[in-house]
C-alpha cells in the first residue's frame, strides 16, 4: 500500500473560490439573508412551542448576556484611567500594593458568601438572652439492668464537646454519654469587624448558660461561650505576641443544624 | 618586622598567623603569634601596621567567626589546627557608638491615613512622612510636633526621598505624581512632575559626589519606566524604558549608574548621560523586590558624617562626599544585592561581570526589603517568613538569623555604627537586634497596627516609624 495524502473534504468551496473568484452575486445574497435573518429568528421564536421554545430562549439569552458583556469590557478600556484616580481607603505602602489585594478581595469574597448565606441582619449577636433548656430536653433517660428497670444513667440530646484526650468510663460509672455523632471539634466562627469566618477548632467550653453542669459536660447550645483557636488568624496583641485562643458565643442550635455557628467576641 | 607582646602562662606557644582585610589582602607577612594574644593586642598590631595617626577600633573574625577570646582558647574550641597558617580578617568599626533606642518619645497624631514612607534628613535634622491621606508632613524633632503639612498630592503618597544635600524632599504618589518640596518652608517647588501613568514605586536622588548642588534624582513607576527628573528644569530629562513589568526598585550608584529592579525577574543597569542601557542582570525567578548597594548609606547622607558638621558651599559638600565615598567604597568596586519573591538574593558586582557574586539561600517567604549596613560589611535581609536574616556583605555568606517576629517583617533600617539594626513588622511591634551578640536587644511594641515604614537617623539619635494605626512614633535611647 502507499500513503495517500488525505485532504479536508469540505474545502472544495474555498478552493473553487480561490482559482475562479466569488461568484457575481454572492455578496449581494449574503447580505440579503443576513438582512432576513432578523425576521426569520423572530418567526422561530414566536412559533417554537414547549421545550423547543425554552431551549431557543435560553440560547438567545445567552447569546445577549455575552454580547453586553463584551461590549461593557470594550468600554472599559477606554475608560480605565477614571477608575484609579479616586482616593481609596486603606491606604498600604508600594511593596505590598501588587500583594495584599489578593487577600482583602479573599476577605470581601468571604463576607459576600457569608452574607448571602445568612441573608443578612444575623449580626445582632453576642447573644444576651438565651431560651433556658429543661432537663427533659436536655437529657434522655436511658433504662440499664436486666429488667430494664435502673433510671440513672443519662444520655446528652445536645452536640458536645469532648477533648482530644477523653475516653469514656466503664458503663458501671458512666451516668452520662455523650454520643459521638454529636460530637463536634471545629466551629464556624465569624470575626464580627472583617465580617470573614472561619473554620477553627474548639479548644474548649468556657461557659454554658444553662448550669455548670453543662460546661463542665462540654454541651454546646446557642448561647454558649466557646474558646476557639484563632492562630491561624494572625491576630496580635499590642506586645506583639500571637493571641491563639479566643472566646466565641455559638450562635445556632447545632443539634439542628449539624455545625456549630459562632460569633467571635472581640 | 619585630612584634611584642607581653607574655603570660601561653608564652612559647606560638601560631603563625596573617591578617588580611575584608577582601582577602594579606597585611604585611604571616607573624608568630603567641597563643595567648587577645584581640586587644591585635588592634595594636593592625593599628600600628596600617600607621594609623589615631586608634580605630577593629574587630576580628577567623573563617567567618568573630574572635572574643584568646587565640589559643578559640583555636582550642574550633579544633584549628596550629601547624597551618591562620587567616585573621580584620574589619574596621564604626568610631562611634550608637545607643539603641529603648523608649517612645512621642507619638504624634496628625495623618488622617496610614503612614507609607517616612525619611529623616542626611543630617538627621529633619524628618518627613508620607501618608495615605495624600498628605507629606514635616515634623519639628525639637519639640516633636507637626511642623508643615503639604497638600498637593492627588492619590497615596507612596514614596519619599531627601536630597543628600537636605535641600530638597520629593514625593511620589499613587497617581503617578511626583512633588518636590521645600523642607524650610513646607511649600511646593513649582507644579507636580508629571509622566508616570502609574504610581510610583521608589526615588533615589543623584550622589552629592557626582553632582553638586543636587539637581537630578530617578523614579520608578508601576508602568515599568524610571525617570530622570531635573529639579531645576522642572522637568523629565531621560525615561529609562525597556522593563516588561513594574520597576519596584531603582538605586542611584556612586559610580554614575541606575539600577533598577523590576517584576520582569531582571535588575537593568544604566547610564544617566543618555539613559542608555548597559547590563541586564539576571537571574531571578520570580519579581526583583528590593535592591541595595554597599555605598547606599554614604550616598544618601552625602557629606553628613557622625560628626555633625555643616558646609557652606556646594563645592565644599562635594569635597566632602567624594572623600567620604571613596573612603568607604576603598579599592573594590560597588556591591549590588536583590532580594526577591523567589526567596533569595543575589549578590553582584555589576562594575566587574553580569553573572551573580553569590546566591543567597535561606528565606522561605518573599524577601521584601534588602539593606546594607553603613560600613559595608553586614546584609540584613527582611522576609515574609517573619525573619531577619543577615549575611556577610563581602562574601555573601549566611551568618545568622534574627527571629521574633510573628508577623512578616516590612522594613529594616540600620543605626549610623553598624552595630544595631531595626525592624518593623506586620505584627505591630519594631525589634531592635544587636548584630555583635547576634540577638534581640530590644522589643519596642507600641503601634497600634501594622507598622510600614522605619527609619533611624543618621545622627543615631531617634528612630521613626509610621504604619497603619495613623501615629508617627519616635524613639529614643
Amino acid at each position: 500500500m502507499f500513503f495517500c495524502e488525505i485532504q479536508p473534504q469540505g474545502d472544495y468551496i474555498d478552493l473553487h473560490r480561490k482559482r475562479y473568484g466569488y461568484r457575481p452575486d454572492h455578496f449581494e445574497r449574503k447580505r440579503k439573508k443576513e438582512a432576513r435573518l432578523v425576521h426569520k429568528r423572530s418567526e422561530t421564536a414566536q412559533k417554537a412551542l414547549g421545550i423547543k421554545g425554552k431551549m431557543f430562549a435560553k440560547k438567545r439569552y445567552a447569546e445577549k448576556a455575552l454580547m453586553k458583556k463584551t461590549l461593557i469590557m470594550h468600554e472599559e478600556s477606554s475608560t480605565r484611567r477614571k477608575v484609579d484616580d479616586d482616593v481609596h481607603e486603606g491606604s498600604i505602602p508600594a511593596y505590598l500594593i501588587d500583594r495584599v489585594n489578593t487577600t482583602r478581595a479573599k476577605i470581601l469574597n468571604n463576607t459576600i458568601k457569608q452574607k448571602r448565606k445568612e441573608k443578612a441582619g444575623k449580626w445582632e449577636v453576642p447573644l444576651p438572652k438565651v431560651r433556658p433548656v429543661a432537663e427533659d430536653e436536655m437529657f434522655k433517660i436511658l433504662r440499664s439492668g436486666k429488667r430494664k428497670t435502673k433510671q440513672w444513667k443519662r444520655m446528652v440530646t445536645k452536640a458536645t464537646f469532648v477533648g482530644p484526650g477523653f475516653t469514656r468510663k466503664p458503663p458501671k460509672y458512666e451516668r452520662f454519654i455523650r454520643p459521638s455523632g454529636l460530637r463536634f471539634t471545629k466551629a464556624h466562627v465569624t470575626h464580627p469587624e472583617l465580617k470573614a469566618t472561619f473554620n477553627l477548632e474548639i479548644i474548649g467550653v468556657k461557659k454554658n448558660p444553662n448550669g455548670q453542669m453543662y460546661t463542665s459536660l462540654g454541651v454546646l447550645t446557642k448561647g454558649t461561650i466557646i474558646e476557639v483557636n484563632v492562630s491561624e488568624l494572625g491576630l496580635v496583641t499590642p506586645a506583639g505576641k500571637v493571641v491563639w485562643g479566643k472566646y466565641a458565643q455559638v450562635t445556632n442550635n447545632p443539634e439542628n443544624d449539624g455545625c456549630v455557628n459562632a460569633v467571635l467576641l472581640v | 618586622m619585630t612584634m611584642e607582646v607581653e607574655g603570660g602562662e601561653g608564652q612559647g606557644k606560638t601560631m603563625l598567623c596573617l591578617l588580611t582585610d575584608p577582601d582577602g589582602n594579606p597585611l604585611g607577612t604571616p607573624v608568630n603569634f603567641p597563643l595567648n594574644t587577645e584581640p586587644q593586642h591585635l588592634q595594636q598590631i593592625v593599628n600600628q601596621l596600617r600607621q594609623n595617626e589615631e586608634r580605630l577600633p577593629y574587630a576580628f573574625y577567623i573563617a567567618d567567626k568573630e574572635l572574643v577570646e584568646s587565640l589559643g582558647k578559640f583555636a582550642e574550641k574550633n579544633k584549628i589546627s596550629v601547624e597551618k597558617v591562620l587567616h585573621i580578617v580584620y574589619q574596621p568599626q564604626a568610631v562611634f557608638r550608637i545607643r539603641p533606642v529603648h523608649r517612645c518619645s512621642a507619638t504624634i497624631a496628625g495623618h488622617t491615613e496610614a503612614v507609607l514612607s517616612v525619611a529623616f534628613s542626611p543630617d538627621g535634622q529633619q524628618l518627613a512622612s508620607g501618608s495615605g491621606d495624600t498628605t507629606v508632613r514635616l515634623w519639628d524633632l525639637n519639640t516633636q510636633t507637626p511642623l508643615f503639612t503639604c497638600t498637593g498630592h492627588k492619590n497615596w503618597v507612596l514614596a519619599i526621598a531627601w536630597s543628600p544635600d537636605g535641600k530638597y524632599l520629593v514625593s511620589g504618589s499613587k497617581a503617578g505624581e511626583l512633588q518636590c518640596w521645600d523642607p524650610r518652608t513646607g511649600k511646593p517647588s513649582g507644579n507636580p512632575l508629571i509622566g508616570h501613568k502609574k504610581w510610583i514605586t521608589g526615588i533615589s536622588w543623584e550622589p552629592v559626589h557626582l553632582s553638586a548642588p543636587c539637581r537630578r534624582f530617578v523614579s520608578a513607576g508601576k508602568d515599568g519606566d524610571a525617570r530622570i527628573w531635573d529639579v531645576t528644569l522642572r522637568k523629565s530629562v531621560i525615561c529609562l524604558s525597556g522593563h516588561t513589568l513594574a520597576v519596584t526598585c531603582v538605586k542611584w550608584g556612586g559610580d554614575g549608574f541606575i539600577y533598577t529592579g523590576s517584576q520582569d525577574c531582571t535588575i537593568k543597569v544604566w547610564e544617566t548621560t543618555q539613559g542608555k542601557l548597559i547590563r541586564e542582570l539576571k537571574g531571578h525567578g520570580h519579581w526583583v523586590n528590593s535592591l541595595t548597594l554597599s555605598t547606599e548609606y554614604v550616598l544618601r547622607t552625602g557629606a553628613f558624617d557622625h560628626t555633625g558638621k555643616q558646609y557652606s558651599s556646594p563645592e565644599e559638600m562635594k569635597q566632602a562626599a567624594l572623600e567620604r565615598y571613596n573612603k568607604m567604597k576603598g579599592d573594590s568596586p560597588e556591591r549590588l544585592v536583590s532580594g526577591s519573591d523567589d526567596f533569595t538574593m543575589f549578590l553582584w558586582e555589576p562594575f566587574l561581570k553580569k553573572q551573580p557574586k553569590t546566591r543567597m539561600t535561606g528565606h522561605q517567604q518573599p524577601i521584601n526589603h534588602v539593606c546594607f549596613s553603613p560600613d559595608g560589611q553586614w546584609i540584613a535581609s527582611a522576609s515574609f517568613d517573619r525573619s531577619v536574616k543577615l549575611w556577610n556583605g563581602t562574601t555573601g555568606k549566611f551568618v545568622a538569623a534574627f527571629r521574633g517576629h510573628v508577623g512578616p517583617v516590612y522594613q529594616i533600617s540600620w543605626s549610623a555604627d553598624s552595630r544595631l539594626l531595626v525592624s518593623g513588622s506586620k505584627d505591630s511591634t519594631l525589634k531592635v537586634w544587636d548584630i555583635k551578640a547576634r540577638a534581640l536587644k530590644l522589643d519596642l511594641p507600641g503601634h497600634a497596627d501594622e507598622v510600614f515604614a522605619v527609619d533611624w537617623s543618621p545622627d543615631g539619635q531617634k528612630v521613626a516609624s509610621g504604619g497603619k494605626d495613623r501615629v508617627l512614633k519616635l524613639w529614643m535611647g
